[in-house]
């Protein structure tokens, strides 16, 4: 039976604006159950995002999956929790310490807990889940995989979810299993029925049917990368299976499998190679771009690591290639199915030497669809790799975007290619030669032509004919070339957003990546403070001069990034000639995605206010 | 120096192919490496197998490491495009380059150091994924370009010039690329042409991973006697199983062998290789006694040269993959881009 908090503490009402977060143990089917009840909200038309927060690990270690429900359409993290669904004693504490006050916490009452275990300042909510298991199932998979669809039904009647629209996903869900549908539907009205007859429903947290998600999807950045790779040409891929990004690569061959085939033969127009190593895998996308093809690997950070001399020739043999860093918690194996933004300056500069790196940072899956088709196109109009900088929270979670969009009659840019005809023609051919004054040469496929257009591609120096050349000035005219390629590229990347407070102000911030969706959370919140800010949201490096013109035009610009050591200012301080003073970092790197509460009040306790009121007065 | 263009002019009445090209057309820069080196003899070879074998030169891609070997791809066949990629990692650069364009000729050619240490990975890779390519170890079993430093294929005992012995026990790649699953296994010596050149005309014929091992004696740190991978140790202790010939599709066949000592085997492009036999109980189409044999002989002291293993019809990696016909970098977005439609698939399935 329900239990309500013994203080009398006026629990939290709210409709459509809360933050559920579901406490359970790997390997025990929960994911399935969770997912349905994250899809449910979407489908009343309130809009919500999830993150799963797990181990690196099969069965049997703590896992979490936090929804957020928004009306208003804020998807980041918030930060607190609601309502706890604790299903795993192992967490029990900490899972119960993270409850706002007034908030619910919901738990499998069958074994009593000592009075020690709960807070006063909770309302609990008992369902003897195993209980009703053990009464209704006697076969033990069953117990445990039931166990979650029960609990769903019960959150169902607490939260006041659309019924049929829980079912309806059901049926979609095991669509083509339909001797499943029947059991799952009999376990959620269990739980669901359970829980009207015994519990006082719905909870001061209740679901209303609004129509706010529009014609949104909800989907990750892995899956919608992969699909971002088919509809931008790519036709080779060489991974080796890496956390977190190993799901990208798979979603690259299910697309290609059912849009990609002859559709007479049905033979493949893709190959994927899954290589021996992520040096291999990066080897295969050089070779395979050197030869025409448009490549492509994903990898983390550790695989970066060993694709850093295949990187460097690339550069200096101006190959393309496209890389997907899916980030994760870093150094070495860090916290590997945990997020981070760390491996900015690593990518900026990958590789001995002087070497400096095209970088694309996509904010959510929707971007990570069209940067991954932008990012072929730039690898070969620049001839060089192109990194896209995701991390585990957009490659991993779904989120709910706008629907993916691709501009029909759209051709891809192969970049400046001397074909049979030009040099038939007698075009001259100079294999690193500035022709067109922006940095960027001619290059020709192997095979081209019989007797022109051949050259050697190495790592070593060589001259504008790509004759070997040890020669300093051949040299250093090269390096110069790629450093004005490079300038080129400011021009070619995503440019930059920018947001202008409603109120003029000094102060500005920069964020990229995924901590965009908490910090639009956190700017309104900061604006309802008093505090105005101006943004600009990064989505390249090359810097465009946008972004310098930004911090130039502001005394202080706070710099939003989820690392250690403020990774984002330094490219900022040291490409942009910045004075570091002018830049203040904010910086989240405990491993789990940034939130709009930790923005505002690592902002406001920057700003050192408390109380808004001074605040012009307050600052330095 | 490689970058001092060899004269274009040559003798008129020079011999051409039917392509019309002469040998020198399959030529490249001037080598650079030391005078007498095996790998010379290697690229020789390489040249005149292609002259011989009517090949367009620029249907020809050359992928190389790092090292002495490596660099040798710039003194042949200078109408190609040549890839001298980072050290070990030819294989997967070539296998690469094999997706995007299956109409290509790859010549994969690596070192010892390049193969079998460094490499050693990417080596066992390409040729279990049946990359279709011809892949050249010039083996010397030393480091040439950092003088002189025993490599993985270096025999236990065998004394460097300066005196420094071996105690590691060697690599042999042949018995490796045997048991990875390569479809033609050879190995020769840079001083036999004779052998040689067939073998990488009957290994540009056939469809598959093609491997040889060629022992290419380095003239400046381990030619001494001592040396296993010296000219007169090889020609002390070479035991060739076969002699080959290989007959094209379209050549005339002309029968001026004794029977029973000729073996007969038919590439997937018709073309006849015929082997004659030395070792009258060799069998080259099967793997597990090439595999004894190899052993057998390496255990006497003996280097087994010849074509030591084929299997005629082969399948290559674009066979496993279903690959369409048309390379993959002649797509275009017609074949490429699925339609709107589609998209709106993909966005009704996620809502």
């Amino acid at each position: 039976m329900a239990t309500i908090s013994k203080t009398g503490l006026a629990a939290i009402k709210s409709v459509n604006d809360f933050v559920v977060k579901f406490a359970n143990v790997n390997g025990s089917g929960s994911a399935s159950a969770n997912g349905l009840f994250a899809k449910s909200i979407l489908r009343m038309g309130i809009p919500a995002s999830s993150r799963n927060i797990f181990p690196s690990n099969i069965q049997g270690l703590p896992t979490w999956y936090e929804v957020r429900i928004s009306e208003s359409g804020h998807l980041g993290r918030r930060g607190g929790v609601d309502l706890m669904v604790a299903m795993n004693p192992e967490t029990w504490d900490d899972d119960v310490a993270e409850i706002e006050p007034g908030g619910y916490l919901f738990y499998d009452s069958t074994k009593p807990l000592p009075p020690s275990k709960f807070r006063d300042d909770v309302n609990v909510i008992g369902a003897p889940l195993t209980a009703i298991c053990n009464r209704e199932y006697t076969d033990a998979r069953q117990r445990q995989l039931f166990k979650n669809i029960i609990y769903l039904g019960v959150l169902a009647a607490l939260l006041d979810i659309d019924r049929v629209a829980i079912e309806k996903l059901i049926g979609e869900q095991f669509r083509g299993k339909d001797t499943l549908i029947k059991p799952n539907l009999h376990a959620f009205h269990l739980g669901r029925d359970w829980a009207l007859s015994q519990l006082e429903c719905p909870i001061g947290l209740r679901l209303q049917r609004v129509d706010k998600v529009g014609d949104r999807i909800f989907t990750t950045g892995n899956d919608a990368a992969a699909l971002g790779c088919v509809y931008g040409g790519a036709t080779v891929a060489a991974w080796y299976p890496i956390t977190p990004s190993s799901s990208l690569a798979e979603a690259f061959s299910a697309h290609c499998h059912r849009l990609r085939r002859d559709p007479e033969t049905k033979k493949r127009r893709f190959a994927i190679i899954q290589a021996e190593d992520e040096l291999a895998a990066i080897g295969v996308v050089i070779g395979a771009a050197w030869n025409g093809a448009r490549a492509f690997t994903a990898t983390s950070g550790p695989g970066i690591s060993l694709m850093q001399e295949f990187i460097g020739l690339a550069y200096f043999a101006e190959l393309p290639a496209v890389i997907f860093d899916i980030q994760r918690g870093s150094p070495s194996t860090g916290m590997p199915t945990r997020t981070q933004q760390a491996d900015i300056l690593f990518c900026a500069y990958a590789s001995h030497g002087d070497t400096k790196h095209v970088l694309l940072f996509p904010q959510d899956p929707r971007e990570s669809f069209a940067f991954a088709a932008d990012a072929l196109d730039l690898a070969d109009r620049l001839q060089t790799p192109v990194f896209v900088m995701m991390d585990l929270d957009i490659g991993m979670n779904e989120w709910l975007v706008e629907p993916l969009a691709w501009s029909e009659g759209r051709r891809y840019d192969r970049g400046k290619i001397m074909t049979a005809e030009m040099l038939e023609a007698g075009v001259e051919f100079g294999r690193y030669l500035d022709v067109d004054g922006d940095g960027i040469p001619y290059r020709t496929y192997p095979g081209t032509h019989p007797t022109r257009g051949a050259f050697f591609t190495r790592g070593t120096s060589k001259n504008r004919y790509a004759k070997y050349s040890e020669e300093g000035p051949d040299y250093v005219e090269n390096m110069q070339r790629l450093l004005h390629k490079f300038e080129t590229a400011k021009r070619l990347v995503p440019r930059p957003i920018r947001r202008t407070a409603r109120e003029p102000t000094r102060y500005g911030a920069i964020y990229f990546g995924s901590t965009a969706a908490a910090m639009t959370e956190a700017l309104e919140a900061l604006e309802e403070r008093g505090v105005h800010l101006d943004t600009m949201r990064v989505r390249a490096f090359p810097f465009h001069d946008d972004i310098l013109d930004f911090v130039a035009g502001h005394d202080r610009v706070f710099v939003v990034e989820q690392n250690r050591d403020a990774q984002l200012r330094t490219l900022l301080i040291s490409e942009g000639d910045i004075d570091p003073a002018r830049l203040v970092p904010i910086l989240h790197y405990d491993g789990t995605p940034i939130t709009a509460r930790f923005i505002v009040k690592a902002i406001a306790d920057m700003l050192s206010v408390v109380t808004l009121a001074p605040l012009k007065k307050a600052l330095p | 120096m490689t970058y001092i263009a060899k004269p274009r002019l040559h003798h008129p009445k020079l011999p051409t192919n039917a392509l019309g090209f002469t040998r020198r057309d399959y030529e490249g820069s001037v080598s650079t490496l030391c005078a007498g080196c095996g790998h010379d003899s290697i690229s020789a070879a390489i040249i005149q197998a292609c002259f011989e074998l009517d090949l367009p030169p620029h249907r020809i891609a050359k992928l190389s490491g790092i090292g002495c070997s490596s660099k040798t791809p710039t003194y042949f066949l200078g109408n190609s495009h040549g890839f001298n990629s980072v050290h070990g990692r030819m294989p997967s650069v070539l296998t690469g380059a094999n997706l995007a364009n299956r109409d290509l000729i790859y010549l994969g050619v690596s070192g010892d150091g390049d193969s079998a240490s460094i490499g050693l990975g990417q080596f066992a890779h390409c040729l279990r994924r049946a990359v279709n390519m011809v892949y050249i170890v010039e083996n010397n079993g030393v480091y040439g370009l950092t003088k002189g430093q025993f490599s993985a294929t270096a025999d236990k005992g065998s004394k460097a010039r300066r005196g420094a012995v071996n105690t590691d026990s060697p690599i042999d790649l042949v018995a490796l690329a045997l048991q990875l699953g390569a479809s033609f296994v050879a190995r020769s010596f840079s001083g036999d042409k004779a052998q040689l050149v067939p073998l990488i005309k009957a290994a540009i014929e056939h469809k598959g991973a093609a491997f040889i091992d060629v022992i290419s004696p380095c003239v400046a740190f381990n030619n001494n006697p001592e040396s296993t991978k010296s000219f007169d140790y090889v020609r002390a202790h070479n035991e060739a199983v076969n002699r080959l010939d290989v007959i094209l599709g379209r050549d005339e066949i002309i029968a001026d062998y004794a029977p029973g000592t000729v073996e007969t085997v038919v590439q997937h492009d018709g073309s006849i290789l015929r082997l004659r036999k030395l070792a009258v109980d060799y069998d080259p189409c099967d793997r597990i006694s090439a595999l004894t044999y190899l052993q057998q002989q390496h255990a006497a002291g003996e280097i087994v040269t010849g074509l030591l293993f084929v299997e005629p019809e082969a399948s290559d990696m674009h066979d496993f993959l279903d690959t369409v016909e048309t390379p993959l970098n002649a797509l275009g977005e017609v074949e490429l881009c699925p339609d709107a439609e589609a998209l709106a698939r993909y966005n009704g399935a996620h809502r």
